[in-house]
């Protein structure tokens, strides 16, 4: 099993969805993050007062799924989350070694 | 003929007609006029709650904004409080020079069935006759005094204790505040004497809790992180919210001015509006040119530097006037809250001094240009050039202006420094540095924002 962890643009979390549904994804789990990369921060003006906001605010994707799934899930994020401007994100892939779904007590392959 | 004089032509015979009830022997209740004075207080009131504390929460960080709203909430109730024991007595009482007496402590005597004589007793010109009940004129009243109390605090947000704001706020409403109202409202009183012009609180509200706010902000020092770290607004939404609930209340605090519904309230409703438009305008176009973008932020406070500009103003000028002196206020007031305050070094957290005292400055300033007397001394030309400024053939207003806007400003200091040291020894008036970086709503309230 295999961790997909992708970091996109906020805007781009409907395409990513729809991209992923037609690939069998059952579910998961969307979270507001802030961080730095390429892209620099942003300058904001307060009555004159200027602070240089170093973290921007992306989202971050988790989605659990079986090992021969995971490159066709990271080709559709990134072609969905793709603008082609600076910003656009990272995609991750992680080992995964147990899952458990709590409410039938399934493990593994089944509780993807 | 100017078309403002025009104007007042025009408008003269219609305030004219309501000059004989006023003058007639046994002034009598006026169902309208003190309908509208009662609809008037609470537009005011809505100004301080919730207007003044969303327009300063949506300002400070995460950590303050309870912290900012007890000091409006709190700072309201107990100056409600301190009006009726005493404030409104120093205030209105008849007294001397600068300061009433002790005549109405506890609101004792005060009529509340007839019609509300400001100096009844003083005789002749000096008493000035109104068609609404003293409770209405005391309410009135008491929502300036606390709308005057709570701006201060926007210039030392995020650092005062709360044991240190009820102990400064109560003496200073009642030395500070009491007392330059009675100067400048009173017939009685030192500026009043002069022929200052302050129609709805430049010097008494304004300047007085903007020069106050800067005294205070200079007296505790900056915040902790001042000038690195990041200090931008929370929730400029509430900010917005808070900004139009001061718009909207503002015709309260200037039409209900005149203390009647009269055409001079609707005089002054339409300068104030075209002042705050006017204010907005020119704060957002100076931004746009200077800074590169146009902020919210800068409409808010453009809007509110023009009311600040317009309110000793608005009774006595014309919308043309209008129009110049809401612009100035933006555009001074812009430059005051960036470019000066960044100049003295001083950390006027939420600019109480930036908007307020230098808005004030400006509007007391333009008055003594732009007054035109008839829109008071309706049919009388050669009294009203008393009440004109120098545009109408007056040019000593500007200097009577001048000198009450000196006057306020130096005993507002002077007495905010003295009263500020003096709680300072009692209790200290700022939190520890580890408590400021905590935050006031925790440390001083035991509460969190979510």
């Amino acid at each position: 099993m295999k961790l997909v962890m992708a970091i996109i643009k906020p805007f781009k979390l409907d395409e990513v969805r729809d991209a992923l549904t037609p690939l069998g994804i059952q579910g998961l789990t969307v979270t507001e993050v802030k961080g730095f990369g390429r892209q620099k921060g942003q300058t904001e003006i307060y009555r004159g007062a200027e602070y240089q906001v170093s973290f921007l605010p992306k989202l971050k994707i988790e989605v659990a799924v079986a090992a021969e799934l995971a490159d066709a899930v990271v080709e559709a994020i990134a072609a969905a989350a793709r603008t082609g401007k600076i910003g656009d994100g990272k995609i991750f892939v992680l080992d995964l070694d147990r899952a458990l779904r709590i409410r039938t007590g399934e493990t593994d392959g089944s509780a993807l | 003929m100017t078309p403002w004089m025009r104007g007042a032509v025009l408008a003269a015979p219609l305030l004219a007609l309501a000059m004989p009830a006023l003058a007639a022997d046994e002034p009598k209740l006026d169902a309208g006029n003190t309908a509208w004075m009662l609809v008037a207080t609470a537009l005011v009131l809505m100004m301080t709650l919730p207007g003044l504390a969303l327009f300063y929460a949506g300002m400070v960080r995460k950590k303050t904004v309870l912290a900012t709203m007890m000091q409006s909430i709190f700072v309201a109730a107990l100056i409600a409080v301190t009006w009726m024991v005493a404030g409104y007595s120093i205030a209105f009482g008849n007294g001397g020079l600068y300061f009433g007496d002790f005549s109405k402590v506890m609101l004792s005597g005060i009529n509340w069935n007839g019609p509300f004589i400001l100096g009844a007793g003083l005789g002749g010109e000096s008493e000035v006759a109104t068609t609404i009940p003293e409770t209405v004129f005391v309410m009135f009243q008491m929502t300036f005094a606390i709308i005057t109390a709570a701006l201060i605090f926007g210039a030392v947000a995020d650092r005062m204790k709360f044991s240190a704001v009820c102990l400064f706020i109560v003496p200073w409403s009642l030395l500070i505040y009491s007392p330059i109202a009675h100067a400048v409202w009173h017939p009685s009183g030192l500026i009043w004497a002069w022929g200052a012009l302050d129609f709805a609180g430049g010097t008494v509200v304004h300047i007085n809790a903007g020069v106050a706010g800067l005294v205070a902000c200079l007296v505790l020092g900056k915040r902790v992180g001042y000038g690195t770290d990041n200090m931008s607004p929370h929730n400029l939404g509430l900010a917005m919210i808070g900004a139009a609930l001061l718009w909207v209340g503002w015709f309260g605090f200037n039409a209900g001015s005149a203390l009647a519904a009269d055409g001079r309230a609707g005089m002054a409703m339409l300068v104030t509006m075209i002042a705050a438009a006017a204010g907005t305008l020119t704060w957002v176009f100076v931004e746009w040119a200077t800074k590169g973008k146009p902020s919210a932020l800068g409409a808010i406070s453009g809007a509110v530097a023009g009311l600040v500009a317009i309110t000793p103003a608005s009774g006595w000028v014309f919308p043309g006037a209008a129009l110049v002196i809401g612009g100035s206020g933006g555009i001074i007031c812009f430059w005051a809250s960036t470019a000066l305050k960044k100049m003295l070094g001083y950390d006027d957290s939420l600019d109480a001094f930036g908007v307020h005292g230098v808005g004030g400055i400006v509007g007391a300033l333009l008055t003594g240009v732009f007054a035109y007397g008839m829109l008071y001394k309706t049919d009388d030309a050669e009294a009203a050039l008393a009440y004109s400024g120098l545009l109408y053939g007056n040019p000593d207003m500007l200097w009577i202006q001048l000198k009450s806007v000196l006057v306020t400003v130096a005993y507002s200091a002077v007495g905010t420094y003295i009263l500020l040291k003096i709680v300072d020894a009692m209790v200290g008036l700022r939190v520890s540095e580890d408590e400021e970086r905590e935050g006031l709503d925790v440390t001083q309230h035991g509460e969190r924002l979510g």
